[in-house]
């Protein structure tokens, strides 16, 4: 089964995140990136299955120039080939728009017809969750999403969803799309090997023009959605400490009490 | 030709004279690869591990094998064939969280696999390399004895014939990975045998009869690696136990020229650490209201340390390409051995007085790290001895006896 993980290059959370001044959008170029890390467990699940049942992972990707290393990540832990999809009318796109062009270049890249497309359930820097429903909605497959577990069986897919308070199983037929959570595996390191043969994997990069894609459709002008504004957070207030004088807990309720925690 | 990058206009704190530039992308994702397999293994532990003594080598061992760092600079036997340098940053990356997990490392690949990869027969390649590069099976190098440290041509442990087979009789003594090693190269005299060939090397099964391993507790450095006692009391091993051709001092030498040479990159990533906590520290800590960042005598200790640190890469570095290139003298790691460690051990201290009493504390790495490299100075070959291989080298006179 050939298997499409599209995967996201992210800010660094570890590093100073920040916006652009100019259109309040993700500042991308200012700082290190990263693969998505809920993107590596879609990743994973791909390779795993990939390795149990023959087949090829090709991950897809859209953004500038440093999204590259999103894809390169994954190659270096097994995935076969790659796709990176990058325009500079795609800059601002919300989900609807990242959704449109994700389905073009999955259809693209498996000549119209995916067998299975694996996502994270979100990722780490917008956290909306949105685009593998809408990405499934586009390619006209049903969607799985918050798989816990996945597994493959004759012409269907299963996976487990955890809920608060239930458990589901549920089934789609295949071609289908699923999105999985952190839960579902232990994503692999990039081994040696797979870092020197990524080198040799192919990439293909395509613009909007070669997805058929009008600029129109896409891009922070287009976006239903917009940042109006942002505020960054208050810096930390000093903490107070509570010298425990026999009465320790009554002044631990009462600063609880007066931050309405109690 | 690719256009380089553009050059960032804001100095790396960690790296202020660019070295990366100098570094392929590859190189880089290996550092990275490392840097997490070793952060997300031991970071949180490794405090707790160098307190207590213990450290899970066993497991760590089989985690390191997965992600190929065993051997990595070894070709085929299961073994990841990285270049030189490539192991020179994974070392950094290892030390720069313990002296200790470098050091299992070190010993595995370089010393224990490097002498089976180097030395071994055939058969010894097959039956051991595979394993230890997966990590199932642990490997020790016992050169050491109680009397002969510095000097181990004066060795006690003997190997005799008898018939086909040898027995072998002695004790080492400070053998890493001792007690839980699953096979022990062991180097030992055969001065004695008719024919005897001076010192040989030895692959011993740590389940062959007579052998016994005894840990060494109350070390106060280097507590998150097992260090032994090993006893050999005639123990019998068959005829092609031994290595078919390497006969002398140069057998056990090569081995650790080999692995002094990624010890002399690891020992910069103890002293990254410590820098990179007093630089950090420093800003944050207020004293006579103002950051102690902000005394000239601070910046003048972090000017020097974050000198020196970038220096022992840069020759780290160079020697880690002259190896990959063209291979390296004994006395070329020996200027690296005996420059990055005592340097490192330097950093490690001037970074301990920027913390104040802090530094003394097992809640930063900082005193953690410079006992560490109190053994890293004297295992490998002691400073003293670099400064008479590099002594002799420069003048054309031994100087050792
Ligand atoms: C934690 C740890 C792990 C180790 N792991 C291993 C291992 O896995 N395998 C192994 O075989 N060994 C191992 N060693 C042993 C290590 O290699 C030796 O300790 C080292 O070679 C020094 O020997 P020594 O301790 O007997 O010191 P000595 O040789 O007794 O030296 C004592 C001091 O005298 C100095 N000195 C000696 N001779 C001269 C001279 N001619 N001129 C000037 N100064 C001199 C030395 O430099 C040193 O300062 C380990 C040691 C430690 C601490």
């Amino acid at each position: 089964m050939n298997i499409v993980v599209c995967v996201k290059h992210v800010p660094d959370a570890q590093a100073d995140r920040g916006f652009n001044e100019s259109d309040n959008t993700v500042d991308r170029a200012g700082v290190d990136g990263l693969l998505s890390e809920l993107d590596e467990y879609a990743v994973e699940e791909a390779l795993k299955l990939a390795e149990a049942s023959g087949g090829e992972v090709t991950v897809v990707t859209i953004g500038p120039d440093q999204a590259a290393d999103a894809v390169k990540k994954a190659l270096q832990m097994g995935a076969d080939k790659g796709v990176h999809v990058n325009d500079e009318a795609i800059h601002g796109s919300d989900a609807p728009a990242t959704s449109l062009i994700l389905a073009e270049a999955i259809k693209k890249a498996t000549d119209g017809n995916p067998e299975l497309v694996i996502t994270g359930m979100a990722s780490t820097d917008g956290t909306m969750g949105v685009v593998p429903a809408m990405l499934a909605e586009r390619l006209g497959l049903p969607q799985v999403t918050y798989a816990s577990e996945l597994t493959l069986g004759d012409g269907k897919v299963t996976i487990r969803r955890d809920n608060d308070a239930n458990t589901e199983t549920i089934e789609a037929s295949l071609p289908a799309l699923v999105s999985v959570t952190d839960q579902i595996n232990e994503p692999r390191y990039p081994s040696f090997k797979g870092i020197m043969a990524a080198k040799k994997k192919p990439v293909e990069s395509w613009t909007l023009a070669d997805l058929g894609i009008d600029a129109g459709q896409v891009g922070l002008a287009n976006a239903w959605t917009k940042v109006v504004e942002i505020a960054k957070r208050p810096p930390r207030e000093q903490g107070e400490i509570v010298k425990d004088e026999g009465d320790g807990g009554t002044k631990l309720a009462e600063f609880l009490a007066a931050r309405k925690f109690l | 030709m690719k256009k380089p990058p553009p050059r960032s206009p804001k100095a790396d704190p960690l790296d202020v004279i660019d070295l990366d530039a100098m570094l392929s992308d590859e190189e880089k994702d290996v550092r990275a690869m490392v840097r997490r397999v070793a952060t997300d293994l031991c970071g949180e532990h490794i405090a707790q591990w160098y307190e207590d003594g213990q450290v899970p080598a066993r497991e760590l061992a089989r985690e390191f094998g997965k992600a190929g760092l065993l051997g990595m600079h070894l070709d085929g036997y299961g073994c990841a064939g990285m270049s030189a340098v490539d192991y020179g940053l994974a070392s950094v990356e290892l030390e720069a969280v313990d002296s200790g997990i470098r050091s299992l490392v070190s010993v595995q690949g370089s010393l224990a696999m490097g002498a089976i990869h180097m030395f071994g027969s055939e058969e010894h390649k097959q039956q051991w390399l595979p394993s230890m590069a997966a990590g199932e099976a642990i490997g020790c190098f016992g050169l050491t004895e109680p009397d002969h440290g510095s000097d181990p041509a004066s060795m006690t442990t003997r190997a005799r014939r008898d018939g086909d087979d040898w027995i072998l009789t002695g004790r080492k003594l400070w053998i890493t990975n001792g007690s839980i090693a699953d096979v022990a190269v062991i180097w030992a005299n055969t001065t004695d045998e008719p024919g005897g060939r001076g010192i040989r090397g030895f692959v011993l099964p740590t389940d062959t009869p007579g052998f016994a391993a005894h840990e060494i507790h109350h070390k106060l450095s280097l507590r998150a690696s097992v260090t032994a006692e090993l006893t050999l009391d005639r123990v019998r091993l068959p005829g092609d136990a031994v290595f078919p051709d390497v006969t002398g001092l140069k057998g056990p030498l090569s081995c650790l020229s080999e692995a002094r040479y990624g010890i002399l990159w690891g020992a910069l990533g103890a002293a990254r650490t410590c820098l990179e906590a007093a630089r950090r520290y420093s800003i944050e800590r207020t004293q006579f209201g103002r950051p102690l960042a902000g005394f000239q005598l601070t910046q003048a200790k972090l000017a020097s340390m974050s000198t020196e640190l970038q220096l022992g890469l840069l020759l780290a570095l160079h020697l880690g390409r002259l190896k990959d290139s063209v291979g390296l003298r004994p006395e070329q790691v020996s200027v690296g051995k005996f420059n990055n460690i005592t340097k490192a051990i330097e950093i490690c201290r001037t970074s301990r007085t920027i913390l104040g009493a802090n530094g003394i504390s097992g809640e930063f790495p900082i005193m953690r790290h410079a006992n560490n490299l109190e053994s890293v100075l004297t295992y490998e070959g002691t400073a003293e001895m670099h400064a008479l291989v590099l002594g002799q080298a420069l003048t054309g006179v031994p100087a050792f006896r």
